[in-house]
């Protein structure tokens, strides 16, 4: 879409006011500055689906609107985990970061900080895999998606 | 040479040709209205309220398909107008609303008369801009009036800082803008015209259903050529009206809440149905489930495709102009050796004329009250059927939709979408400017014209000669119809108590007032009130309070479950 200024609340306006639900939404300049990819998850019937999609591309600001899912497409989130890393919790943590291929990107004597990357069921699973205990706090970043292959989405 | 952003305003809006600004001024607007006052290429309107002003460009749009110009100041002159911005947006009417906004630097500091105006009007813009730079500024106006009047029109506003409006840069008006983001499909799919055109020869009980868009896309001619040319039924929404004449004997009415008998039965058994331009409200098809009990191919045509396959499942969609289809079409169907089957066309209108033959448009015409309706039919026939029809919300907007037949476009001028009661009187008088030598009547409530009727002065300084039909129950007669209804005569709050003495209300705004009480006066009212020129004639009709709107369907019901007199 256009990188205007409130191009992003005319989504977000489209979506609660309709009654769409947004599991997450991402959004950033490209390489071209005059334009930004939002990446939006979503869920509803075939219906709903179409009608979004023709309310998203009903907004002036909008330049095009590609349902990834429809084809191969790669997902990928970003998730930071802070958890407890005391006593054999700290064997454990690193054990379980290498498991998933995070990468432990801060250290205390009492916490670890793991970066974890990848479609949302996988750092689901890692979350799961934890000892609830252990977890301080997260943060993700919602996903961002791109077709495969020669699927591009270009101006 | 450079100007000043409220030059390049004033500019602007001349080389939209625009003919009018109806306005208010304020602190925000000031340096615009002092450019306002230098030139004389269009005229401004000072309204009484900006809601008015908003009605009043809304009006003028709806009678003549061009786009309508309202002025407003930030804060409260902003907040005024939201009412008629999200009015002309929900029937798709193209308007540029310039509002003032508070100088850039004090933009989110709750200045004096702060308000989001960008924010606020989102969800009921076609698109709105903030212009934070003179230099964007005629860009951004070209934008705005470009926006509104092409696709499915609508307004957009454009917010403008006062501090722009006294900025300086140099001033050249874009010809053409383009839009990477905004391309609308303005001619039909060719495969997908050529599977409607089969599905339409091949139709038993084909049905003509049409909207709105017939009018905002100048279709009428075509329209008519192509239900000509294939004797099929046809009925039309409340925002379709005139679309196709009323008075031709294919046309069964207008379908939907307060539709005809047969035009929604035939609505709910025919075997194709082509939709042009309307877009399934729930006050035409009543209850969806009901709707698709009885199973049926759909072609729809609309300008936008949010519109198709939002409430009903269509066979064949159609994304464009329809204006352009249906030129596409009646060539198609001109040239087809294939022809619609008689005999079973024959036998659909034979059902169609037996629902017809129930009359539901009946009502008691010995009364010794006056009935509403009895005031619009010798409204229709004093006029010769000729007027501009403006009307508000409730019982006597379904009134005048009924017995007035419309028989052109542009002709009946209403709120549909948001059903706004105070949009009747304002919007008349942009009709009236519109059409200086044209008869335009208001059809009216006591309850509504009280929304707006601070108007009357607007009417008065700038001499507008609307006649005022109001159609006096002394009730909010829809509400108390459906208390009557739904809600075991319990008529909460629908009594309109101390109602002012409108004859002597006129008088005072320096208008002609008229109270009329025995349906014998009624038509001799009406032709002395129209043989008056050049004066705004109010006429209250005391009318029967218990009259109710048929035929009609309860909301959650059925199209074939309807309440007949
Ligand atoms: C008290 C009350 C009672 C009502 N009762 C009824 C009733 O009994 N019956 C009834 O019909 N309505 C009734 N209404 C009105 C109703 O609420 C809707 O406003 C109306 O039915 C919508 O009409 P429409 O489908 O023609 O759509 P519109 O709102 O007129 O929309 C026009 C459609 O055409 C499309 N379009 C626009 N321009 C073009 C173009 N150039 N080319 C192609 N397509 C285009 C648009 O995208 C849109 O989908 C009532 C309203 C009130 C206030
Ligand atoms: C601004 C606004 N407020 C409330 C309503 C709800 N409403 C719809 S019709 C109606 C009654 C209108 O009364 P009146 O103008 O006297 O017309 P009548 O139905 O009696 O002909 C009301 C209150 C509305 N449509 N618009
Ligand atoms: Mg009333």
């Amino acid at each position: 879409m256009e990188n205007e200024a409130g191009a992003l609340s005319r989504v977000a306006g489209l979506f609660s006011a309709r009654g769409y639900n947004i599991e997450s939404l991402t959004v950033a300049p490209t390489e071209d500055a005059t334009l930004s990819r939002m990446t939006i998850v979503t869920r509803g019937s075939d219906d709903v689906i179409e009608q979004i999609t023709k309310q998203l591309n009903k907004l002036i600001d909008v330049v095009k609107v590609v349902d990834l899912s429809e084809a191969g497409h790669i997902e990928r989130e970003l998730m930071l985990v802070k958890v407890r890393a005391e006593g054999e919790l700290r064997e454990e943590m690193k054990r379980m970061s290498d498991i998933f291929r995070g990468r432990i990107v801060d250290v205390t004597d009492k916490t670890y900080t793991i970066e974890l990357t990848g479609a949302g069921y996988k750092l689901d699973a890692f979350l799961e895999a934890l000892d609830k205990d252990a977890i301080l706090e997260t943060v993700r970043s919602g996903a961002s998606g791109i077709g495969r292959g020669d699927r591009m989405l270009k101006v | 040479m450079e100007l000043t952003g409220a030059e390049i305003v004033v500019r602007c809006l001349a080389e939209e040709g625009t003919e009018f600004v109806f306005g208010y001024p304020g602190g925000a607007v000031l340096n615009i209205y002092d450019e306002v006052f230098k030139q004389n290429k269009f005229k401004h309107v000072l309204v009484r309220h900006e809601q008015a002003a908003v009605h009043a460009a809304d009006g003028y749009a709806r009678a003549t398909g061009r786009t309508g110009v309202a002025l407003v100041t930030s804060g409260p002159g902003a907040t005024n107008a939201v009412t008629g911005i999200a009015t002309a947006y929900m029937d798709s009417i193209p308007l540029v609303v310039i509002s003032g906004q508070v100088p850039t630097a004090a933009i989110g500091m709750d200045a004096f008369q702060e308000v989001d105006m960008v924010g606020i009007t989102r969800p009921c813009v076609k698109h709105n801009f903030l212009v934070k730079d003179v230099r964007d500024l005629a860009e951004t106006i070209k934008k705005a009036f470009y926006l509104a009047s092409t696709g499915r029109p609508g307004p957009v506003v454009v917010d403008i800082p006062k501090d722009v409006t006294q900025h300086k840069t140099e001033f050249t008006y874009p010809k053409k803008v383009t839009m990477r983001s905004y391309n609308p499909v303005i001619k039909g799919h060719p495969g997908q015209i050529k599977r409607a055109v089969q599905m339409i020869l091949d139709a038993k009980r084909p049905m003509l259903y049409t909207g709105g868009g017939v009018v905002l896309s100048n279709a009428a001619e075509e329209l008519t050529q192509l239900t000509r040319q294939l004797g099929f039924p046809i009925t039309s929404t409340l925002m379709g009206l005139g679309g196709y004449p009323a008075s031709d004997p294919l046309f069964t009415g207008m379908l939907g809440m307060h539709g005809t008998y047969e035009a929604n039965m035939a609505m709910q058994h025919c075997d194709v149905l082509i939709a042009i331009g309307a877009r399934f409200d729930d006050r035409v098809i009543g209850n969806p489930e009901h709707f698709f009990q009885d199973g049926r191919r759909i072609i729809h045509i609309d300008i936008d495709p949010t519109s198709i396959a939002k409430r009903v499942k269509v066979d064949v969609p159609i994304v464009g102009n329809v204006k352009d289809v249906l030129a596409e079409m009646n060539k198609l169907i001109q040239v087809s050796k294939e022809k619609p089957d008689q005999a079973a066309l024959k036998t659909w209108w034979t059902q169609i004329e037996l629902w017809r033959s129930q009359d539901c448009m009946k009502y008691d015409r010995d009364s010794s009250l006056i009935k509403p309706q009895y005031v619009i039919e010798k409204l229709h026939q004093v006029t010769r059927g000729d007027a501009y029809v403006t009307s508000d919300v409730g019982q006597h907007q379904m009134w005048a939709a009924q017995y007035y037949k419309f028989d052109q476009p542009r002709r009946w001028i209403n709120s549909g979408g948001l059903g706004t009661m105070g949009f009747g009187l304002p919007a008349a008088m942009g009709v009236q400017f519109a059409h200086p030598e044209a008869m335009v009547a208001c059809v009216t409530g006591e309850g509504s014209i009280q929304m707006n009727i601070q108007e009357l002065s607007t009417c008065k300084q700038f001499n507008l000669p609307l006649k005022i039909i109001l159609l006096n129950n002394r009730y909010l007669g829809m509400v108390r119809q459906w208390q009557e209804f739904f809600y075991g005569n319990r008529y909460a709050e629908s009594y309109m108590d101390a109602l002012p003495d409108f004859a002597k209300l006129a008088e005072s705004y320096g208008h002609v007032g008229m109270k009329i009480e025995k349906p014998e006066d009624v038509e001799g009212a009406l032709k002395e009130a129209f043989d008056m020129k050049d004066r705004l004639v109010f006429m209250n009709f005391i009318t029967d309070q218990k009259e109710n709107v048929f035929p009609m369907i309860p909301a959650g019901k059925g199209l074939s479950e309807m309440i007949l007199v």
